[in-house]
């Protein structure tokens, strides 16, 4: 990992993860994946990594709270005329 | 512009993503529904300045984000800039990515970043200082782009992108020290195996 063009690999991994990447650059990138081992294994680790925090993050909204906002929002509504034309 | 009529529609199945951003930040179910609640009423009272076809996922975090910081946010002067660790690249990876590639090959390596339970992902989130939890947040679990990032939180993209950068090495740190108090990784690389 110690090659140039390795080190940018490196360096850019979090801009290609979060897609902030050119194509050009992305393409590059993705090419020196194919054949360097040493680069790929990050790339996937952290990518993995990133999948497990999003799902693990998840939340499941409780009745009692959907039920509140819907009931904040009708009573916003019945207490605002509505003075868009309908 | 926009409709209220349709704010219904459109907003209530973002709920279970803003509710789970709530929590993060905010650090407590009460206060995260009471953060939501308000959300959806400023957002449904300000939806006639919402542009149809512009993000609206992004434009109801921003409401949230204002209102967090607005009305919830515990009453320090300011966040710290400081109060992370230099914390090196890869933390994580080095530590446990290439003992798994050594052992067993790439399925362990998932199988051991899958032992993580939902509790310490999202207590590792938690624990960061809130600039950075912020940006980690919106990045890495509600996969914002920088620049989506930099309108929501109002800051610059180059300091989106130093944030992301600190903030996610700090959250490796984290995970790590939870993998070690399981017995899931050794406790440093270097004492490993005598």
């Amino acid at each position: 990992m110690s090659d140039p063009e390795c080190q940018d690999a490196l360096h850019q991994l979090y801009g290609y993860l979060d897609g902030e990447l050119t194509d050009e650059r992305r393409e590059a990138i993705h090419r020196h994946l194919d054949g360097c081992q040493p680069c790929a294994e990050p790339y996937d680790f952290e990518a993995e990594l990133r999948l497990v925090i999003r799902r693990k993050c998840q939340e499941q909204v409780p009745d009692s709270l959907m039920a509140k906002v819907r009931a904040a929002l009708a009573s916003e509504q019945a207490s605002s005329p509505d003075d868009t034309a309908r | 512009m926009a409709d209220q009529a349709t704010f219904a529609d459109q907003a209530m199945d973002l709920m279970p993503s803003l509710y789970a951003a709530a929590l993060r930040m905010t650090r407590n179910p009460a206060d995260a529904e009471d953060l939501v609640q308000e959300t959806y009423l400023r957002a449904y009272r300000g939806f006639g300045g919402f542009q149809q076809g512009t993000n609206l996922k992004a434009w109801l975090y921003r409401i949230l984000t204002n209102t967090y910081i607005n009305s919830y946010r515990a009453k320090k002067r300011r966040p710290d800039e400081t109060e992370l660790d230099e914390v090196e690249d890869l933390y994580l990876y080095r530590r446990i990515g290439g003992l798994e590639a050594a052992m067993a090959g790439r399925s362990a390596e998932d199988e051991l970043l899958e032992r993580f339970t939902d509790h310490e992902v999202k207590q590792a989130i938690e624990a960061l200082p809130e600039n950075f939890r912020m940006a980690v947040l919106l990045a890495d679990v509600e996969g914002f782009s920088y620049k989506e990032i930099a309108d929501i939180l109002d800051i610059p993209i180059g300091t989106v992108m130093s944030r992301l950068h600190r903030g996610r090495k700090a959250l490796q740190k984290q995970l790590y020290e939870f993998a070690v108090e399981r017995n899931l990784a050794a406790p440093l690389p270097d004492d490993a195996h005598v």
